[in-house]
């Protein structure tokens, strides 16, 4: 090969191997990316049932009920306008408690999300970053109501 | 006064990299002779950061709570190592300790920099000040880890208990020696793209660094993974997590570079491209540094974290990578053309290598930004997690693997011989798992089943290159090379039997039951409560027997005080052909416990691989570094006589 035909090979098979991994990054994420969604959304009907998805909010105080496994645990995730029923099976994480906020992973089954992993939090500091509005929305919401 | 040292230590090292950068500037349009200067400047500039971090591990050592940063982060009663690891347990001092190793680096360089020519290296050390230059600005102007508080509290609030363990001694700083070696990469790259002279030279200069780096790395995240998986109690060993695809991606990049090296050292051939990996590689180290500090996307490692420093850090990631891709891409069009090769040759090989891992770079690039992306533009919330990562990254990685077995047999240049003669053994092997894995496991997925079946093959074809020769006369390099493609399968094979063959349960259990998993039957013996310096806990004494014996196993359930949290620890058993792993998890209202147990068969072999392959790279960087070191003595030595 001449040396200018070779570099022309190389370039061009660096600009296919650019749009390659763009078009199949793009295919990927429209088969597998999962939306956020709050109760909210999840009331006005924008996520269907059986795609995978997040759930973020906050756990309701009172709302945390062992079913008789001992394993699973039922509970209501809210953003202060709408509600929506989790079932999760599993051992949660440390940091999850009624009245803070959490964010969950799984698919909407029949109007309940079951949850096949809730995020952990390394620290009771730490807010998930979908959460930081969220979180001011719900206080100005208790603001509004007293 | 300890503080106030380090602070003062690190203004004049921020002075001498100003003027190291002038320097550079004066030189290049000048053709003043400065390289002395340089080196002694780049020297006393890497000291004085060392003695920086040095009084920071003073600080933490003697808990000294009018620092801050130490009362944010430590407490008196925690056990001396983890107070001197938590010195970088956090956001300031983990940002010292990147400047630290950049500026010592930049030390080693001036100190072993004698092949390149002197145009370059002072160019290079110019590069790696300007770098310096702006983290030291970040620490100074936006995070101190020296200011003082005034009262002094008498003790502080603690460190994270997740971060209580030898994992933070050791695997945050072979991350960040890894990350920084690649700045070195980048500051070669662009002293060469300033002064014209790409050549294997300056390939076989940069060689060594980007070895270390990708050795490093590789050893950082392989500890990393362990360490997630033994603290997190999940099972998993990597989650697709953005602070894991933070560190994955500079190793994809310094993998390429490493490979498109040998190229240009040994063929002076892919001259820009094997730039544009450089300055790709840490640029990738940067947007992970930034991913990470900045708390910019959600993950299960990250911690509070205040945005202002992630706008600070962007800026400076935006200066260096345009400014750099601004440099190549006036430069590398008047490149010299590259040595040719044919179309079926090593170098092709290796091109093909590159884009592959290129390829994978982009897509875990795109992924893992793909959710900022969104948001910015449309305001939507996503996440992208394991299921695309799995389907877009996984064949392209088994694809690779089947290359690896190819690559190393062809020649330089251009083969005449039949290439795929010799792997008949190791595709024979490949069916064979193939079809034992169809007969034995009919349900398995189609990735793990490709698992097997690729790194059983490739365990057999990737020491092809030490067969019909004499073992013991193949250079070291060649070693490291078998040694770590050897790695890729071990690791492979552990992946596969881990999805295959992994079996878990989840059940509540008072003291005497008996719940199975696997071959074993675990029984909950007892639950006492213990204690530790600065944590109690409720311990479970776990009986699990299987046909071979009985063992124990003491999974716990912490309570920290300082700050308050609650971790679980988990109990892991290792044995020749799996790892018994068990969590114990809250006590229900009639009395009885969670338990987590799992049987993974051959998971060790995951991080067993991961080892092998750093070793490899070790091994390789020895081999070079021996010919480094010892060939020019020799050759100097003949010189001398010749001309005495």
């Amino acid at each position: 090969m001449k040396p200018k035909n070779q570099r022309l090979v190389l370039v061009a098979s660096a600009i296919v191997a650019l749009f390659a991994a763009v078009l199949l990054a793009m295919w990927g994420l429209r088969a597998q990316a999962s939306y956020f969604y709050t109760p909210a959304d999840i009331a006005a009907g924008k996520a269907h049932d059986g795609e995978g998805m997040r759930l973020g909010g906050m756990v309701e105080r009172g709302s945390i009920k062992h079913l008789p496994d001992g394993v699973t645990i039922r509970f209501i995730v809210t953003d202060g306008h709408a509600q929506t029923p989790v079932v999760f099976r599993g051992i949660p994480p440390d940091l999850f408690r009624e009245g803070s906020g959490a964010v969950a992973e799984g698919r909407l089954q029949n109007g309940t999300f079951v949850a096949d992993t809730i995020l952990a939090k390394h620290d009771e500091r730490y807010m998930p970053p979908e959460l930081g509005n969220l979180s001011a929305e719900h206080k100005a919401g208790k603001t509004l109501e007293k | 006064m300890i503080a106030e040292t380090g602070l003062a230590a690190l203004w004049l090292a921020a002075g001498l990299a100003l003027l190291q950068f002038v320097l550079m500037i004066v030189a290049l349009r000048s053709g003043a002779d400065v390289r002395r200067a340089m080196r002694s400047i780049a020297v006393v500039q890497g000291v004085l950061t060392l003695v920086a971090f040095g009084m920071l591990l003073i600080v933490f050592a003697r808990s000294d709570m009018s620092v801050a940063l130490v009362f944010e982060n430590s407490n008196s009663a925690k056990p001396f190592i983890y107070k001197v690891a938590g010195a970088w347990g956090n956001h300031e001092g983990s940002m010292l300790m990147w400047v630290t190793i950049l500026a010592a680096a930049g030390a080693f360089v001036a100190l072993l920099a004698h092949r390149t020519s002197e145009r370059t290296t002072v160019a290079a050390l110019g590069a790696q000040a300007v770098l310096a230059l702006g983290f030291y600005a970040f620490l100074l102007i936006a995070s101190n880890p020296f200011a003082r508080l005034w009262p002094a509290p008498m003790d502080g609030q603690g460190l994270n208990p997740l971060l209580q363990d030898p994992g933070l001694a050791f695997h945050p700083p072979t991350l960040y020696l890894g990350y920084v070696g690649l700045s070195v990469a980048f500051s070669f790259a662009v002293g060469a793209l300033l002064t014209g002279e790409v050549d294997s030279r300056l390939a076989r200069a940069m060689r060594p660094w980007v070895l270390g780096a990708w050795v490093l790395l590789t050893l950082g995240i392989t500890a990393g993974s362990y360490w997630a998986y033994y603290e997190l109690g999940w099972g998993g060993y990597w989650f697709w997590d953005p602070v894991e695809n933070a560190s994955l991606m500079p190793w994809l990049a310094a993998t390429a570079l490493l490979h498109s090296i040998n190229v240009l050292a040994a063929r002076g051939a892919l001259k820009a491209w094997t730039m544009m990996l450089a300055v790709i590689a840490f640029s990738m180290s940067m947007v992970g540094t930034f991913l990470v500090r900045s708390g910019i996307l959600t993950s299960v490692h990250a911690f509070a974290i205040d945005p202002q420093r992630g706008t600070f850090l962007l800026a400076l990631l935006a200066i260096y990578v345009g400014a750099a891709f601004t440099l190549f891409a006036v430069r590398a069009p008047g490149l010299k053309e590259g040595a040719r090769f044919e179309l079926v040759s090593r170098e092709s090989g290796l091109v093909v290598n590159n884009l592959i891992l290129s390829v994978v770079l982009g897509v875990v690039f795109v992924g893992t930004l793909y959710p900022l992306f969104v948001e910015a533009v449309s305001g939507e919330k996503l996440s992208v997690g394991a299921p695309y990562f799995d389907a877009v990254a996984g064949p392209l990685a088994l694809l690779l693997a089947v290359l690896v077995g190819i690559g190393p047999l062809i020649a330089w240049r251009r083969e005449r011989r039949p290439v795929f003669k010799p792997l008949a053994i190791p595709a024979l092997l490949g069916v064979t798992a193939l079809a034992i894995t169809i007969i034995l496991a009919p349900g398995m997925r189609i990735l793990p089943r490709l698992g097997f079946t690729v790194g059983t093959y490739l365990a057999a074809a990737s020491i092809l290159p030490l067969v019909k020769r004499n073992p013991l006369r193949a250079p070291l390099a060649t070693w490291g090379m078998v040694v770590a493609h050897f790695g890729i399968a071990v690791a492979l094979v552990g992946m596969a039997a881990n999805a295959a063959f992994s079996s878990e349960r989840l059940a509540i259990a008072k003291p005497g039951d008996i719940l199975t998993v696997g071959p074993w039957a675990v029984q909950l013996a007892d639950v006492t409560p213990t204690a530790g310096k600065n944590w109690t806990a409720i311990e479970a004494e776990l009986r699990a027997s299987r046909s071979s014996g009985v063992i124990t196993l003491a999974p716990e359930s912490r309570f920290y005080s300082d700050p308050p949290t609650e971790t679980s620890e988990s109990a892991i058993r290792t044995f020749w052909n799996g790892q018994l792993y068990t969590v114990i998890g809250k006590q229900d209202v009639s009395g009885a416990w969670q338990l987590r147990l799992w049987w993974k068969p051959f998971v060790t072999l995951i991080w067993a691989g991961g080892a092998l392959i750093a070793i490899g790279g070790a091994l390789a960087l020895l081999g070079r570094l021996w010919r480094l070191v010892w060939r020019p003595r020799r050759e100097r030595d003949w010189r001398r006589e010749r001309y005495a």
